[in-house]
């Protein structure tokens, strides 16, 4: 049942995903890819459970380093978007 | 169970503020606030999962954040606009490796469960994750080699790469059954991973630098729809809906650079194995050959200009330069747009944002369905790096590589400047019946310089 249930979620996510992505305008494109990037890091949360849960040594160095590139893609994901955006801007506001 | 309970409260508090995020992201003014709304998204989901006593050391955790916020602060705030591409590709692969290494641990701290049904179910998602991971990876990392000059951006083709692409296949296949099978004997997770990585290499190698848009893209939505498979393989809720909104950005990105080239999807990803296409038609001509002096008179006397930007641009690094000739034209009492065509560039994007980082304001920038139909009120295109986008052959020779592609219909303008290095094909090895139209001039030359040499004729 609990993967039934899953699998409802990700019917629900894809469908939403697929609205709000279409609605953002071709100027835009390339700090929607690195803005998604930074969301993908969101493997970050798996991770850290993966990191601190005190298993053997070997699962521990794997999750911390899944946690060294996912801390990357969000940190690095949000702050080049942000730079970018702010670079946008309309023609007589400067 | 309440710490439980609070930490998947916040999940779904997180996982509102992404999509509010990227709600926002569907206009220039409120896109910054959108992102900004997302990254609380983030902060708040990782707070409440430190929360989880599933979790006892935190000092590999911390050093690892560390890390990887320090390298990614520092990449983010040092990359050059032009470089953009190759940063994305290179974290879409990070994204990948984080899925994958994820995936790889749980395998390993799951292995001494009971098996049952919900074990089977297990096994499938982290073997989807394994191979998507290492997929995403390794074919992100070709991608930046190829993009940043590191590897040749040339297609690599040799005799049986289809052979060696339809024998992975069969092996993860086959890998795939003896793992869920058996999941506590190593080997079968080693291969499944040297697998994936593996066919990532060659599925990516094979693709030619000019179909790298649709490759980034694509990969964007790999790393996505690992971290949903990951989340799946975990019963991480945030992981599935998150990685969903990332699969289904890069699937429609991808989408619309395959329809601005006319393509089918596995017509590019497949482009290696094809043959070259002869070319139907010799084009017979002459160019005719202007010097910036002369070209800077037909600018001075023009009343509407439109610039048609291509890779071209990004390598010269010319933005500024183009902005610098803009203000001059304007001032001068004539109007400028630009043209924008979906693939110009590396990337989905690539020239908005190089416009934008040279000032250009995004509400003088259209799309080509937006120029098209007023091509004739231009008095002068000027055409920079920009070749494919702007062939008239994907009208006109039915047996070009490139005919029924959309194209900005630049031959239609009273008169075209195209700066180019020098006289040859572009980059798809097409050649462009634009250069011997009767309307159309070549300024050669590298094209920041004969901006510049323009930019300094108007200030004489």
């Amino acid at each position: 049942m609990a993967t039934i249930y899953l699998l409802f979620i990700v019917l629900l996510a894809a469908f939403l995903g697929f609205e709000l992505i279409r609605k953002v305008p071709a100027t835009l494109h390339t700090p929607l890819m690195s803005g998604s990037n930074a969301i993908s890091g969101i493997t970050l949360v798996g991770a850290l459970v993966a990191s601190g849960a005190d298993h053997d040594l070997l699962t521990t160095i794997l999750g911390t380093a899944a946690v060294t590139l996912a801390s990357i893609n969000v940190v690095g994901g949000y702050l080049v978007t942000d730079r970018m955006l702010g670079m946008f801007k309309k023609k007589n506001s400067n | 169970m309440t710490i439980e309970i609070i930490i998947n409260l916040t999940y779904v508090v997180a996982a509102g503020l992404f999509i509010f995020g990227l709600k926002l992201l569907s206009h220039p003014a409120s896109a910054r606030k959108g992102n900004f709304i997302s990254a609380i998204g983030m902060l708040i989901a990782v707070v409440a999962t430190l929360l989880d006593h599933q979790i006892i050391t935190y000092q590999y955790i911390f050093a690892g954040m560390l890390i990887g916020a320090c390298y990614g602060g520092w990449k983010a705030r040092s990359v050059q606009m032009t470089q953009m591409p190759e940063m994305v590709s290179l974290f879409n692969g990070f994204g990948g490796a984080a899925s994958l290494l994820l995936a790889w641990s749980t395998v390993l701290s799951i292995g001494v469960e009971p098996p049952g049904s919900s074990h089977h179910t297990l096994l499938v998602t982290l073997l989807i994750t394994l191979l998507i991971g290492g997929i995403t990876f390794s074919g992100s990392v070709v991608a930046w080699g190829k993009l940043s000059g590191k590897l040749s951006s040339k297609a690599f083709i040799f005799k049986g790469l289809r052979e060696l692409s339809i024998l992975h296949l069969v092996g993860m296949v086959i890998a795939g059954i003896f793992f869920i099978s058996e999941p506590l004997n190593g080997l079968w997770l080693y291969v499944i991973i040297i697998l994936g990585l593996s066919f990532g290499l060659w599925a990516t190698i094979s693709i030619g630098g000019a179909d790298m848009p649709v490759v980034i893209a694509l990969l964007n939505s790999y790393s996505g729809i690992a971290a949903t498979a990951a989340g799946l393989a975990i019963g991480n809720t945030i992981l599935i809906v998150t990685g969903l909104l990332v699969g289904a950005s890069g699937l429609i990105l991808t989408n619309i650079m395959c329809k601005a080239m006319n393509r089918s999807l596995m017509n590019v990803l497949l482009s290696g194995f094809s043959k070259p296409i002869e070319q139907g038609e010799v084009i017979k001509g002459e160019v005719k050959i202007l010097s910036p002096q002369d070209a800077f008179y037909v600018l001075e006397a023009a009343q509407a200009v439109l610039v048609i930007p291509g890779y071209g641009m990004a390598v010269a690094q010319a933005q500024h330069a183009v902005r610098e000739l803009q203000t001059l034209l304007e001032d001068n009492g004539c109007s400028v747009d630009y043209a924008i065509h979906a693939v110009a560039g590396r990337m989905p994007g690539h020239m908005n944002v190089l416009l934008a980082e040279a000032d250009v304001p995004y509400d003088q920038l259209y799309e080509m369905d937006d120029v098209n139909p007023r091509m004739e009120n231009y008095d002068v295109v000027i055409v920079i790096g920009a070749n494919d986008v702007v062939n008239p052959a994907a009208k006109e020779m039915k047996g070009s590589p490139i005919y029924g592609m959309p194209v900005i219909e630049a031959y239609r303008a009273k008169s075209v400047f195209v700066l180019k290095r020098s006289i040859n094909a572009g980059f798809a090895g097409v050649d462009n019946p634009l250069f011997f139209k009767d309307n159309t001039r070549m300024v050669l030359g590298d094209a920041k310089e004969t901006i510049n040499s323009l930019i300094k004729e108007f200030s004489d």
